[in-house]
């Protein structure tokens, strides 16, 4: 007799009833969504042919630098290239890796950004451009560290987890992240949902209008939302005032957070980045205030599909992490030791044997924050020659050029979200 | 002397984050938001009447009196120095507040503390629902009463309550008043100029059954 597996109770959802049957505590972890969603890949560019006239792929320029923050702010940031670090903090992440983080984006003229948790001497020394995260729960948050930053980021939610607050499990609260975050040291630590001095648009415009007055006007404030109702919270970002706003998808990564949460909660970034960008467009702030999105940017290919969606650059954080060596091979052992393997590690447990999301200081000092600096230079670097050479395939001198034009979908899904016509159809669902 | 009736926000705080003098008093505040804040130098600043969202915000080494009512947040964040409020705060008075001590001579409203990193927070009225949120470190001390779910899933912050407690937030419970507990409400009380007597405080603090998740965390 053949086996057959339930595609309803698959062995996943088997192991899972098993797991809470036995621990009556809902799972945790790390990393982000690992449901299969629509995503960049069930969209193909059109590149040049007869009717359209491509450029060059290796020589011809294109160009890659763009400017955020420029609507509100008297110094906004210029960055060479459109791909960013997203927030990720010390306490989640070592001082090794922040720093690494830091002289990569550093070396390729792009920005990263702090977490939950405050601003580390390692990362604003080593971050040309540093965007402060502005988070509910103000861990770490001072008015030193504000003037410091070069961009202030008002954190209302992440794509892991729009409408929840953070976790960070005690094994990573040790004697240096808890002295920043003022806790007592190895407690599961919670951070709070929702901002403690305001509660609603109306509050966040004067909210901004405080962080603008702080900061004597000099820095952009952006806006980060988690991916839900994405047209109506971009909208009212735009109406608060927010120089910049920041759309992350459910594919985003995570600390620590229940895994129905990741799993259940926010929508992909392919639905959001189009209703994000209509309510620019609708509001007239299209290219004034400038969209970065993220969750599951991975490759150029990603890089170049959401600026021809209408994004101004994109954010990554799992996939930098990845380009640090997390989930290397080599730490297969060690992976195997902690009961996961390499390509299946979810940060949350405090022991990452490649020393970027672990506060053990053995463990971190395995990381060599100017390799690791090395490393994501050159990650950066593929991206942009990878979306570069698409960009150029479709005749376009500038990323920035890119559009929806140059993109078709491969399934219904996707063309209806993307709002980009199924390959070979004029047809885009739902218009 | 500045006049917010003719001069704009933005200069008066420009001012004061690079003072030319070490007093100032600001008239005319007809409720604006962000009333000097981000302050950073030892200055005092007196502002004669009523303070919209975020007075003194993020305040450092100030020292700040509202003479009338504050908005939302007043002194929120604040790393040290003095915000006193003549009368009464609304909500959020000194959340997350890392240090330095905030007086409201009224009453404040809902989320009082709330976040509390450290500062001190002494009203001479009531405080309302919600206060000492997820406080974390700091004292906070009402000389009168305090409403729904004081001190929801407090951390270490420890809350005096004079008057009745219309009831407590998940984790909080009532502790034992030791001599030094006395003796830390008769140090605040003397900051802020209040005369009560400590004997007369009952203390409020994290039960600490919160603090790891477990099958228990339920609420």
């Amino acid at each position: 007799m053949t086996l057959r597996e339930s595609a309803t109770f698959d062995r996943p959802t088997i192991a899972a009833i098993q797991r809470a049957a036995e621990t009556g505590v809902y799972d945790i972890r790390g990393w982000g969504a690992k449901r299969s969603v629509p995503h960049f890949d069930d969209l193909l560019f059109l590149g040049a042919s007869l009717s359209r006239y491509p450029l060059e792929g290796y020589r011809e320029r294109c160009g890659t630098d763009v400017v955020l923050g420029g609507r509100h702010a008297t110094a906004p940031l210029h960055l060479d290239i459109p791909v960013t670090i997203a927030g990720m903090s010390f306490g989640s992440l070592s001082a090794q890796a922040k720093e690494a983080l830091g002289r990569g984006a550093s070396e390729m003229g792009t920005s990263t950004t702090t977490g939950d948790g405050g601003m580390t001497p390692e990362e604003r020394g080593q971050s040309r451009t540093l965007v402060y995260q502005y988070l509910p729960s103000r861990y770490g948050m001072n008015r030193d560290h504000l003037h410091a930053a070069d961009a202030i980021e008002v954190v209302l939610g992440q794509g892991a987890k729009p409408g929840g607050g953070g976790m960070l499990l005690g094994q990573k609260i040790g004697d240096r992240v808890a002295a920043m975050r003022t806790l007592p040291a190895g407690i599961d630590q919670r951070s709070a949902c929702r901002h403690p001095d305001w509660t609603g648009p109306d509050d966040l415009a004067i909210k901004i209008l405080e962080l603008r007055e702080i900061t004597d006007w000099r820095p952009p404030v952006y806006v980060k939302i988690g991916a839900t109702r994405a047209y109506y919270d971009v909208k009212l970002a735009v109406a608060a005032g927010a120089d910049v706003v920041v759309v992350d998808g459910m594919q985003g990564g995570t600390a620590a957070t229940q895994e129905v949460f990741i799993e259940h909660v926010g929508i992909p970034i392919l639905a959001a980045l189009p209703q994000a960008v209509q309510a620019l467009r609708e509001l007239g702030v299209h290219r004034t205030v400038q969209l970065v999105v993220s969750g599951g940017i991975r490759t150029g290919a990603d890089v170049a599909k959401a600026m021809a969606m209408g994004a101004d650059a994109v954010a990554i954080g799992t996939a930098a992490l990845i380009a640090l060596g997390d989930n290397a091979p080599r730490y297969a052992a060690d992976y195997a030791a902690l009961g996961s393997a390499a390509g299946f590690y979810d940060f949350q447990d405090g022991r990452d044997p490649a020393g970027i999301t672990t506060q053990d200081p053995e463990l971190a000092a395995r990381l060599d924050p100017v390799e690791g600096g090395r490393r994501v230079a050159n990650y950066l670097r593929v991206l942009t020659q990878e979306a570069q050479t698409l960009a150029r395939a479709c005749g376009k001198a500038h990323l920035r050029n890119l559009e929806p034009e140059d993109l078709v979908a491969l399934t219904v899904e996707a063309a209806a979200m993307a709002r980009v016509p199924l390959a070979g159809t004029t047809w885009i669902p739902g218009t | 002397m500045i006049d917010l009736a003719r001069t704009p926000l933005r200069a008066l705080n420009r001012e004061l984050h690079a003072p030319a003098g070490d007093a100032y008093e600001v008239l005319n505040p007809r409720g604006a938001h962000a009333v000097a804040a981000g302050l950073c130098h030892a200055v005092a600043v007196e502002i004669r009447g009523h303070v919209g969202y975020y007075c003194a915000g993020m305040n450092q080494l100030a020292r700040v009196t509202v003479h009338g009512n504050a908005g939302v947040g007043v002194a929120e964040n604040m790393m040290s120095g003095l915000v006193r409020v003549r009368g009464d705060a609304s909500q959020s008075a000194g959340a997350t507040a890392h240090g330095g001590l905030l007086v409201v001579e009224g009453s404040a409203s809902m989320r009082c503390g709330t976040s509390l990193k450290g500062a001190d927070v002494v009203v001479g009225g009531d405080i309302g629902a919600m206060s000492a949120f997820m406080a974390q470190a700091g004292r906070i001390v009402a000389c009168g009463d305090a409403a729904e779910a004081l001190g929801d899933s407090i951390y270490e912050a420890r809350v005096y309550v004079r008057g009745k407690v219309a009831s407590l937030g998940a984790d909080c419970v009532e502790k034992e008043v030791r001599d030094e507990h006395r003796a830390e409400v008769a140090a605040l009380l003397a900051a802020a100029g209040f005369e009560h007597d400590p004997r007369d405080f009952r203390r409020y603090g994290s039960a600490r059954r919160l603090y790891h998740f477990t099958r228990g965390n339920t609420y």
